[in-house]
């Protein structure tokens, strides 16, 4: 087919998009998302997933296009926020700003938060911007090739995120299955759709509906975190921060010299955001690729706008593209991309690539908020960010009961269930346990998102084979997806033997 | 996190690890049973309910063992602490008023419920005056209120005594 065709149709579909997007109603959402997305991702205890998940139920009256857009952009105004703790008070809010900590809170330290902030709101802004750029173009074509997928296609792409989680966790593989299969089993309570059995209710009419991840997400993510953070003692003592429009126009002078950083950056962010998890570790690998090839490597960590650069680019690259699986595939990158994915089935709308087709203004209104959500973003942190260090200032003993109360709210919300707000604060204590345990939380709730999809795609193919597990490998993409799927599972194994192998080899030569 | 040289005194993370893994293992065990029960073959038209969670079941039994292992044959010499007494005593004291503010909001609803619990978290915990911590309870809940009832239209328990009743909710 004509490439430069092509391009230009998905460019008319984009501006369709705007034309979805550009209303004053959805504008006005889209900041008053994104603020929340910043108070979110500024706050402890409350994360990306977390508040989408907790914002949610307020979207179920509103049409999806204009919902989905409030919600993605309190998931930009979380990706953006997590560095203002980072640079300011040394906390990085969400795990992908913890390589922003290394060099931002010494420029701050110095006096330079402002450069800092500059440097890395810009930097994420530049980082999301590519990646919505990728989006647009190669999330068409992926949803286009996925149309042929069947039932074992699907297993197998299910399987090749599951496996990829175990292969590239930093935590103890063991650990990641023993996460990953609780998802898949709180996934199976309640009604099984195929047969009408009952599954693991035990009895309990609460657990008939079977458990909603959002629960799963509050509480993990929510009340953990406060528990962590209390564990601690939290008391914190940050820089104050003012950004005046020298200092920006300063620093934009500055930052064109880091293009270097910024392109491998938002390549890796780009590249490991699409697998599951990637965004902390995009961050942390742009940082050392960073320092490696950097003319002041060795300086880095004394406060090099550089080592904001890196981080930033590389987690806003990730983060933003987890959604093209999410949004080409119904397949989640991150937690909360499933939240968001979650949210489109509650809508009514069945993820997968039949969107694209069947939905174009909802698809297209979201890739085009993508564009305007970011820029409303980076406008809004660089204007607001000593209102939003303000509410840092406030102290824990009042932070910490109102975020119980939020979340109890928006556990309540989810199905009007004041039995959810209990199972709320067990998933709590089980995600203060898991955290500090070094059991990884994504894949639970991934598994518990995706868990009746992938069984229903794995019981599928068993009914075409008739229970032979060679389905999997019964044709060229079916096959290669379920290979790469071992391959990354063992991946570990793998990179062991390869690593002994060249350690063995000079000394026997 | 910043461990005090002098109170280092608290459960050890090895004790936890093969408490939590017991547990889940536990948990791996109830799942594998009971989709064992429910017909976890192949049956006259597919497979059975229990087919797929039955697996599930299995694999955590086979993850929580492992983990067990690791855990009851690493060293004991690198003694790490898992939580300290000091600082397990802060984390009940957010979850037991946690626990006490979700019985209330069955009793007097969220609303209710979360304005003394704010107030009594500041009050006891942040030692704060007690017109600070009502003041603050009432503005959030208040806020809440606003938000949820009347903006949203989205209502929140009120719980078997409703003491809102009075003002038309």
């Amino acid at each position: 087919m004509d490439e430069s065709g092509e391009a230009l149709e998905e460019l008319t579909l984009l501006m369709h998009g705007f034309s979805v997007v550009l209303s004053p109603y959805t504008l006005m959402l889209m900041f008053v998302g994104v603020f929340l997305g910043v108070i979110v991702g500024v706050l402890p205890g409350l994360g990306g997933a977390n508040g989408v998940a907790i914002l949610l139920p307020l979207t179920f009256a509103m049409p999806p296009a204009t919902a989905i857009v409030m919600l993605s952009c309190i998931y930009w105004g979380a990706l953006f926020g997590g560095a203002i703790t980072s640079i300011l008070f040394n906390i990085p809010g969400e795990p992908w700003s913890v390589a922003t900590t290394f060099d931002g809170y010494p420029m701050a330290q110095q006096g330079r938060a402002g450069e800092a902030l500059t440097a890395s709101f810009t930097s994420s802004f530049f980082g999301a911007l590519c990646a919505v750029i990728m989006i647009t173009f190669i999330a068409p074509a992926v949803a286009n090739f996925a149309l042929e997928f069947g039932p074992p296609e699907f297993f197998s792409v299910y399987f090749l995120t599951f496996c990829s989680f175990i292969g590239m966790g930093r935590e103890k593989p063991a650990k990641i299955i023993v996460s990953m299969m609780i998802g898949f089993a709180l996934a199976a309570v309640g009604i099984d759709i195929v047969t009408g059995q009952l599954r693991l209710t035990f009895g309990f009419t609460e657990l008939l509906r079977g458990f909603n991840f959002l629960i799963a997400v509050i509480g993990l993510f929510g009340i953990g975190e406060i528990l962590l953070s209390m564990e601690e003692g939290l008391a914190f003592t940050g820089k104050s921060a003012k950004i005046s429009l020298r200092v920006v126009l300063e620093t934009w002078r500055r930052l064109p010299r880091f293009w270097g950083t910024a392109l491998r950056s938002m390549v890796i962010g780009c590249w490991l955001g699409v697998t599951p998890g990637g965004a902390t570790p995009a961050s942390f690998m742009a940082y050392g690729v960073a320092k490696r090839t950097s003319r002041d490597g060795d300086k880095f960590g004394t406060g090099q706008m550089e080592g904001v650069v890196a981080p930033e680019v590389a987690n806003n690259a990730a983060g933003t593209s987890a959604l093209l699986p999410m949004i080409a595939l119904g397949i989640p990158g991150s937690p909360t991309a499933a939240v968001l994915l979650g949210g489109l089935m509650i809508w009514g709308l069945q993820p997968g690539p039949l969107l694209f087709k069947e939905q174009p203004d909802f698809v297209w209104g979201l890739i085009a908020s993508m564009y305007l959500g970011n820029i409303a973003t980076l406008i809004l942190v660089l204007t607001c960010v000593p209102f939003f260090a303000a509410i840092l200032r406030i102290p824990f003993s009042i932070i910490a009961p109102v975020i119980v109360v939020i979340c109890a709210v928006g556990a309540y919300t989810v199905s009007n269930a004041q039995s959810d707000i209990w199972f709320m604060l067990v998933f709590g204590v089980v995600g203060y346990l898991f955290k500090k345990l070094d059991y990884p939380l994504a894949p639970l709730v991934l598994a518990l998102v995706l868990g009746d999809m992938a069984e229903s795609a794995f019981r599928q193919s068993m009914l075409m084979a008739q229970g032979d597990l060679r389905i999997f490998f019964s044709n060229w993409l079916v096959g290669s997806i379920t290979g790469l799927a071992l391959f990354a599972l063992f991946w570990p194994l793998i990179a062991r033997v390869i690593g002994r192998l060249r350690t063995v080899r000079p000394s026997t030569a | 996190m910043a461990q005090h040289a002098t109170s280092r005194r608290g459960i050890s993370s090895r004790a936890v690890e093969i408490a939590v893994a017991l547990l889940t293992l536990a948990f791996g065990a109830l799942v594998a049973y009971t989709s064992y029960q429910l017909g976890s073959t192949w049956g006259p038209d597919g497979p059975g309910a229990g087919y797929f969670p039955f697996y599930i079941g299995s694999l955590i039994c086979v993850g929580s063992i492992v983990t067990l292992i690791q855990a009851a044959t690493s060293h004991p010499a690198g003694k790490r602490i898992f939580v300290e007494w000091d600082a397990l005593r802060r984390v009940f004291a957010v979850l037991v008023p946690a626990a006490i503010f979700v019985a209330g909001v069955y009793l007097v609803g969220i609303y209710v419920s979360a304005l003394f619990y704010i107030a009594a978290f500041m009050i006891w915990i942040g030692k704060y005056p007690w017109y600070k911590g009502f003041a603050v309870g009432f503005g959030v809940t208040f806020a809440l209120f606003l938000m949820f009832e009347v903006w949203f239209l989205v209502l929140l328990p009120k719980g078997a005594y409703n003491v809102l009743r009075f003002v038309g909710y």
